[in-house]
């Protein structure tokens, strides 16, 4: 591995991290697309901020885009607010709107060689290691490494100080509000941060790609885990995990960064849709097939229960019996006899069928639950 | 030259007022249904069928890349239907994930084509951002006879495209095929914004599916109309936004049709009668003018039953008896240009004969 490779690996793992901690919170509040909405909207703010500083590695920028970033959501709210369209389409409206704004002005105003529309779509990794940070004749690393770093930083910190009222505010506005927790300013403060992150993003994989970063880490992990503290360090390993397999697809692809990082973090997600334990589709197959058996079980050991130790017991309790009073065909009843003896719930003397005390104990909670 | 610019001009305007009409229908139906933000996942999800097209057929012809647009924006429904029917995911993460995702292939695809020392990728990038001035007939031509079979199709489902936007309980009580019938539609928006993306581009072609439907929506509670609405906004902002582009210098095409598209917004958002912002506003004003002759004159009435001697009361005391918020001064000068109510000296006040049979009519049977 080059150095330049490192460097590049770096920048994705921190963006993918940065990424993740606000995102997380984003899909937990319904919130996913304003991802999608900031991060086409910036480059408005980008591009005003060109205008006024014409320098294309000015702070400015990154302040002009992420108040452009916040003032998208403060634009949707009020456009929802009116109350003439719902929230979806008012998203629909208003980015569109500011990313037009933003085109029309590169296209008239700035010269596209410093300033590309491509550029800050799709972005391009492979570049950044080449734009260094120097400071007193001093190489200190690759500026976006930098960059992101401060906001991995400061989101950390954000999220340490503010952890309660986050997880308040997402899970029960409701007592967040009556708490005094103020759910409209931890809002935005919220949309602050992902303002800001999808700004210091977008150079490394392009605003549509800042989406893939910020919201299918967190979904993943979502699928995996009921607990906040462990989504939010999964969607940062899954979001690392994601960077660092994408930056060697890539590689062996030679295709673009950006692309293959979205496209692994989609094929984590499609594996934890498909396997998470609990909740994939895998283990909700498994789940039905195995409740398809549960039942008839569970009525065998009720039918066994209310005729044991009565003088019928003799003809009621036996396999070849089953047809007649629970309408079973010889076979599923054979089957599901099987299954109750292998989980040993049922005894079985030839055709004469007794439970054991494991099947009538459950045969009674059963009972007990439906009565 | 000047017939060579309006040629090209009219193809273009023709392209755009195509993609207009067909998105601005179909858009209605997604607003209704607050699919709006599918839109902007189908197109973006285009893109890796675009590019698998191109590398499957070899050529930019432009039916077979609309034709792997269609089938990848149709793959991207489903996915957005799969993710958010079965599992805890909700429907707005599902359609971020889906998006972002399908969108990542198909860049991965795009490097992919773009190393190929023969394939310029030209044609493909026009997807991404759109190209009205590069429009061939035909291209428009593409355009039209994969839009006008939608339109079709939704008059032939008209009705029961309206329940299912209104009420698929009661379609699925009548015996509705629902479900298919969502798919239909479904699969006609894909189609509709397949048309547009040459035009615009996967970025903005969502918006020519929200903004003529939301325009629209302010104008009219009928759905024929906002329909028909919808598309007419739809082309008008499509050949406007293209006439201005080919006009201007440096004005891309696609972002000026959205620009335009978003100027119609605002204007039906604030003047559209009865919903729009400033009618709402002008009503209110009325209102609350009401309100306050009201409570004048019921004060007006009540100091009178009270004392029963017919003297003028003093505009402070009027302040008081709850009549005043916001002055009772003006009220009191309206009440006396109607002439229900007249000045005795300096601030005292009367009612006028008129003025009382007013305020008996009005508010003395609550008493």
């Amino acid at each position: 591995m080059t150095g330049v490779q490192l460097e590049i690996q770096a920048i994705a793992a921190v963006t993918a991290a940065a990424c993740a901690l606000p995102g997380a919170f984003l899909v937990l509040r319904r919130l996913s697309l304003l991802s999608d909405a900031i991060g086409h909207s910036i480059l408005l703010g980008i591009v005003l901020a060109f205008l006024v500083v014409q320098e294309l590695t000015s702070p400015f920028l990154v302040v002009g885009a992420a108040l452009v970033g916040l003032l998208t959501v403060v634009a949707v709210e009020l456009v929802r607010g009116t109350g003439l369209v719902r929230e979806d389409a008012a998203i629909g409206l208003v980015f569109p709107a500011l990313f037009s704004l933003g085109v029309v002005l590169v296209a008239r105003y700035t010269d596209s060689v410093h300033l590309d529309t491509d550029a800050v779509l799709l972005g391009e990794l492979a570049f950044t290691p080449f734009d260094r940070l120097v400071a007193g004749g001093w190489d200190l690393g690759p500026r976006a490494l930098w960059v992101m770093s401060v906001i991995l930083a400061v989101n950390l910190v954000a999220l340490l100080l503010f952890y309660k009222e986050l997880k308040l505010t997402t899970f029960d506005p409701a007592l967040a509000l009556a708490l005094g927790l103020a759910p409209g300013l931890v809002h935005y403060g919220l949309m602050t941060l992902v303002s800001v992150t999808a700004v210091g993003a977008f150079t490394a994989v392009g605003a549509i790609l800042v989406v893939a970063l910020m919201i299918v880490p967190p979904a993943t992990a979502y699928l995996l885990t009921d607990r906040l503290g462990v989504l939010l360090g999964a969607s940062v390993g899954i979001g690392v995990a994601s960077a660092i397999g994408g930056y060697w697809l890539a590689h062996a692809l030679d295709a673009s960064i950006a692309g293959s990082m979205a496209a692994t973090a989609g094929a984590l997600f499609a594996l934890a849709f498909l396997f998470a334990p609990g909740r994939g589709l895998v283990a909700a197959a498994r789940r039905r097939a195995r409740q398809r058996w549960e039942f008839p079980q569970t009525m065998l050991a009720i039918h066994l229960l209310n005729h044991e130790g009565l003088p019928e017991a003799a003809v009621e309790n036996r396999i070849d019996h089953l047809d007649a009073h629970l309408g079973w065909e010889p076979a599923f009843a054979r089957e599901v006899v099987e299954r109750a003896q292998r989980r040993g719930l049922v005894r079985s003397d030839g055709a004469a069928l007794e439970l054991t005390d494991r099947g009538r104990a459950g045969a009674r909670s059963s009972l007990a639950r439906t009565a | 030259m000047d017939f060579l610019g309006d040629y090209t001009l009219r193809i273009v305007a023709l392209g755009a007022g195509t993609l207009g009409i067909v998105a601005g229908a179909l858009g209605a139906f997604a607003v209704l249904r607050r699919q709006s933000l599918l839109g902007d996942a189908i197109s973006h999800a285009a893109l890796p069928g675009v590019v698998l097209a191109f590398v499957l057929t070899g050529t930019k012809a432009p039916l077979g890349l609309l034709l792997g647009a269609a089938f990848a924006g149709w793959a991207a429904t489903l996915a957005v239907m799969a993710i958010a029917r079965m599992s805890r995911i909700k429907y707005d993460a599902a359609l971020g994930i889906v998006l972002s995702v399908f969108f990542g292939i198909g860049l991965l695809l795009l490097t992919d084509v773009q190393k190929q020392p023969d394939a310029t990728q030209a044609g493909l990038d026009r997807f991404l951002f759109g190209q009205a001035a590069g429009l061939l007939r035909s291209d428009v031509i593409t355009m039209m006879a994969l839009g006008l079979p939608v339109l079709v199709a939704l008059a032939l489902l008209w009705k029961e495209f309206k329940l299912l936007a209104f009420d698929p309980g009661f379609g699925a009580s009548l015996g509705l095929p629902m479900r298919a019938l969502d798919v239909v539609l479904t699969g006609l928006l894909v189609v509709a914004i397949v048309v547009g993306l040459q035009t615009v581009g996967v970025v903005l072609m969502s918006a020519m599916v929200v903004a003529p439907a939301a325009a629209a929506r302010q104008w009219t509670d009928r759905l024929g109309t906002m329909v028909v609405l919808s598309a007419g906004f739809g082309a008008l902002a499509g050949v406007v936004g293209a006439v201005i582009s080919s006009r201007v210098e440096r004005m891309p095409a696609g972002p000026t049709i959205v620009l335009c598209v978003t100027v119609l917004v605002l204007v039906s958002l604030f003047l559209a009668p009865r919903r729009g912002l400033l009618w709402a506003r002008v009503r209110a004003r009325r209102a609350r003018a009401r309100l306050r002759v009201q409570a004048v004159l019921e004060a007006l009435l009540d100091l009178d039953a009270r004392h029963g001697d017919g003297h003028a009361h003093s505009e402070a005391v009027l302040e008081v008896a709850g009549a005043g918020r916001g002055g009772a001064g003006r009220t009191l000068a309206e009440l006396e240009r109607r002439g229900w109510a007249e000045r005795r000296g300096d601030d005292a006040w009367l009612l006028t004969p008129a003025g009382r049979a007013e305020a008996e009519e009005r508010y003395g049977g609550r008493r």
